[in-house]
């Protein structure tokens, strides 16, 4: 039996990586003597895995972990329980028990909404909302991406589905996935590089809202949040 | 929001961030306008040394207990960070609170080992701390420091208020209340650390006058005043079943060095190694009620959701309780899938009974510590085990399917000859030998003997404390000898030989039985650019061979065979176990002669004078 958790990783612990995260849920299940399964062999592990690493320095109300349970347990004491076992800038925003033949937040996972929080000095004198507008409405968005041993030349709108600016704030929703990825910060990048202005990773804070399936088929998609059920 | 000293920006181009944030499960955090006292609590090394230290655990548990007293922690920022702190001129902080040390009450540094020293140094200039303690004004914490390097703070005297000397559970309580006391009145450092000095095993350096003979020696060490101490004497808990144990260990997010639940078993040792500092300077023996410690077992895994749990201890299987405790352990532990590591047991048939049923053999190694390779050499060092002992134990260990055994070694003791070092490479022989002699369907591929071996380094309050220390070329030549024997023996492609650098092991022998002249060449070496001398990717031996030339201090003055009848450094400190004790321990060394342990027969050391522990069993 298995059952997704969502949870929010806010504050400071947003420079704990994702190794780190994974060791600090297997800390909080023993403290809360959580139901969870072991794998079989010597050395047993918990049966756990998350559906998108999050990276280092951004925070998110939308992360989702998968478990395998021992036991059942009502999403009320699931909840309660890891809460209280985990750091305050972790907190469980729900407890769904899968049904058998749902697939894996790992398998699962399309796409991805972001916000992208211009600090008070960042682009100063520029109308973001406006600038921003005009940035999507571009043909195409070409950002050069580095790999390991050369660089490419992308085509990047593709991957944005939908991007919107409210006062300082950029939301954008990509994709996201093992098929398709786009890291926001790229699309924060090319978004300076069409403004002129010389970017600079640390003049604004990244923050993944949510991670979600696609319902749907690739010609019409329809893309639920990772928690979502039809009850 | 807990807010961060580091910005993003900062904090995203270093190494591990999560060193210098702070917010751990179990780190607590206090409102500062509710509290009398800022203590921060130091280990000068790298955050995940520093978290692996039971020490400062205990004492972090024991202070934040107090409730106007707020504990936080504060450890060596690494190379990269210590390079931007520098540049942008950011005062180095506390991880709970992140406000800069300097405005703290207190500055606890924890002395564990030698090549920290200049670690200290940086801690206190990035602090913004003057690093003289003549320097300091009313308005800077008060630095104290603790710990086995306390028992000879010497060589860095001149960067500490004060040193606390002993075991750090007996008298703060009394040190915090007179600091509350002054502070409410009209405050004055000097005046503060004149009535501290009074209290018991508490030393403040600089009440005290230290001359000098023509050769260098000490000619007289008295304080300055009448009313000040003499002699410093050493705190020891007797009751260490009742004493403060912290139940809810802060968590690091990071993997620490020691990532595992620590039980404290004991402290002390009867073993009387005449090597080693630990084994006298810990009398008496004190156990911990194994009913304590199986209570303590669950609320610690409970508390803290560690997977491993580890015995601490200077020689495990002198518990007395071992049997019963390790039985619960292992019980308690399958139910709840957690591994539990033995570290410092004799190897033999209970033993390995409890490891078989703990560890994966055929990954896990065993370790033995001959020490030497002779069994003269080892009744010179009062190494209770014999060649006997060590090669049955490794032949059941490989009987019991184990492969793998780590052998420890020392080079350069006194009385030392060639056959003694090349007893090393014949008794890893010997071991390798005990492997292939079992039937071949019973083995597990080759085995695999390391042997390890350090220098041999005269420490304070042993009994060859007064030994000489060898040279940087006859350590080169020692670790030559030894290598080429190994490369002649029979089983040499199952064996492996390596050794400590001799550079940073004489360095230490230098600054382990220095005296105050030492403070001005450690400060020499950390403006040369010395810091992480511990590390071996960071020591650089130009930088002290520039601030000894610098400071016209000659090293090979403290490397020197001492005098039964000089002042040493120390001498002011009493640790129980009396000097005379130590000579007569010399004395039988020289003549290879064996001393019986603690619970074989008393040998009137002077702890006894503690009122309890080993040198009381018999009496209970």
């Amino acid at each position: 039996m298995n059952a997704r958790i969502k949870f929010s990783k806010t504050g400071a612990i947003r420079y704990i990586g994702h190794l780190d995260l994974m060791r600090c849920f297997q800390k909080a299940l023993r403290r809360s003597a959580f139901p969870i399964a072991f794998t079989a062999g010597y050395s047993p592990h918990m049966v756990m895995s998350f559906a998108a690493p999050l990276g280092v320095g951004l925070i998110s109300q939308g992360e989702y972990l998968d478990i395998e349970l021992s036991e059942p347990i009502t999403p009320f004491e699931a909840i309660s329980r890891l809460n209280s076992a985990l750091p305050e800038e972790i907190r469980i925003l729900s407890f769904r028990v899968l049904d058998d033949k749902e697939k894996s937040g790992m398998a699962e996972v399309a796409a991805a909404d972001y916000r992208v929080s211009f600090y008070g000095t960042a682009l100063p004198g520029i109308d973001i909302e406006k600038s921003f507008l005009a940035f999507l409405a571009q043909p195409s968005i070409v950002i050069e991406k580095e790999t390991k041993r050369s660089s490419k030349v992308v085509d990047i709108k593709p991957m944005i589905l939908e991007g919107k600016a409210e006062g300082r704030d950029l939301f954008l929703k990509v994709l996201q996935g093992s098929r398709q990825n786009l890291n926001p910060a790229l699309v924060a990048k090319a978004f300076f590089e069409f403004l002129k202005a010389p970017y600079d990773r640390y003049s604004f804070l990244l923050e993944r809202v949510e991670l979600y399936k696609n319902e749907g088929d690739e010609e019409r998609p329809l893309l639920r949040p990772l928690d979502w059920s039809e009850e | 929001m807990r807010k961060t000293a580091l910005n993003e920006k900062t904090l995203l181009n270093i190494e591990k961030p999560a060193r210098y944030t702070g917010g751990e499960f179990n780190s607590v955090m206090k409102d500062k306008e509710r509290i009398a006292v800022r203590f921060a609590m130091c280990f000068p090394d790298v955050y995940e040394i520093g978290m692996s230290h039971l020490g400062i655990q205990i004492l972090y548990h024991m202070f934040n207990q107090m409730e106007d007293v707020w504990c936080e922690r504060v450890y060596s920022p690494w190379p990269d960070l210590d390079r931007i702190m520098r540049e942008e001129s950011i005062p180095l902080f506390a991880l709970e609170s992140q406000d800069p040390i300097r405005d703290f009450d207190f500055l606890g540094v924890t002395l564990q080992y030698e090549m920290c020293y200049t670690n200290i140094l940086q801690i206190l200039d990035l602090g913004g701390i003057p690093i003289l303690q003549a320097d300091r004004s009313d308005s800077d914490p008060i630095v104290i420091g603790g710990g086995p390097c306390a028992y000879n703070p010497e060589p860095i005297a001149d960067f500490f208020d004060i040193f606390y000397i002993g075991e750090g559970e007996t008298v703060y309580g009394e040190l915090l209340r007179l600091y509350k006391e002054e502070r409410h009145g009209n405050y004055s450092r000097a005046a503060f650390l004149r009535k501290a000095a009074k209290i018991p095993g508490i030393y403040v350096p600089s009440l005290y006058n230290v001359i000098y003979n023509e050769d260098g020696t000490i000619q007289s060490f008295t304080p300055m005043e009448e009313d000040i101490p003499a002699q410093i004497q050493k705190q020891v808990v007797m009751d260490l079943t009742s004493a403060p144990y912290p139940d809810r260990p802060i968590v690091p997010y990071i993997r620490a060095t020691q990532d595992r639940a620590v039980l404290e078993i004991q402290r002390g040792c009867i073993r009387g190694c005449r090597f080693c500092q630990a084994g006298m300077i810990y009398r008496p023996t004190r156990e911990r009620d194994p009913k304590t410690l199986m209570d303590y077992a669950a609320r610690l895994l409970e508390n803290t959701g560690y997977e491993e749990i580890t015995l601490s201890s200077l020689s495990s299987s002198d518990y007395r309780s071992l049997k019963e405790l390790t039985e619960f352990l292992v019980d308690y532990c399958k139910d709840e899938r957690v591994n539990i590591s033995l570290p410092s047991l004799r190897i033999d048939a209970f033993s390995l009974d409890v490891m078989s049923r703990v560890q994966d053999i055929y990954r896990s190694s065993l370790t033995f510590a001959p020490e030497a390779g002779t069994q003269r050499m080892r009744d010179v060092i009062n190494k209770g085990i014999t060649e006997e002992d060590i090669l049955n134990g490794c032949a059941s260990a490989f009987g019991a399917g184990w492969n793998k055994v780590k052998l420890y070694f020392m080079m350069g003791l006194p009385t030392e000859t060639e056959a003694d070092i090349l007893g090393i490479a014949e008794l890893a022989e010997k071991v390798a030998e005990k492997y292939y002699e079992i039937p071949k369907e019973n083995r597990h591929g080759k085995c695999a003997v390391t042997a390890s071996a350090s220098f041999f380094i005269p420490k304070p309050f042993t009994p060859f404390q007064w030994s000489r220390m060898i040279t940087k070329e006859e350590c080169d030549e020692k670790a030559r000898s030894v290598s080429a024997a190994f490369r002649e023996q029979l089983n040499r492609k199952s064996m492996k030989f390596q050794y400590h650098a001799p550079d940073v092991s004489v360095l230490e022998g230098v600054l382990a039985r220095g005296d105050r002249k030492l403070s001005a060449v450690i400060l020499a070496a950390y403006r040369h650019g010395s810091v992480f001398d511990a590390w071996t990717e960071f020591f650089d031996i130009s930088n002290w061979n520039d601030a000894f030339a610098e400071t016209g201090i000659d090293p090979g003055f403290y490397t020197r065979e001492r005098n039964l009848d000089e002042i040493l450094p120390w001498d002011f400190i009493d640790i129980g176990v009396t000097k005379d004790f130590m000579k007569k321990e010399w004395e039988r060394a020289k003549l290879a002669r064996i001393t019986p342990n603690c619970r074989e027969q008393c040998s009137g050391c002077g702890a006894s004078r503690f009122g309890g522990g080993v040198c009381y069993e018999r009496e209970n």
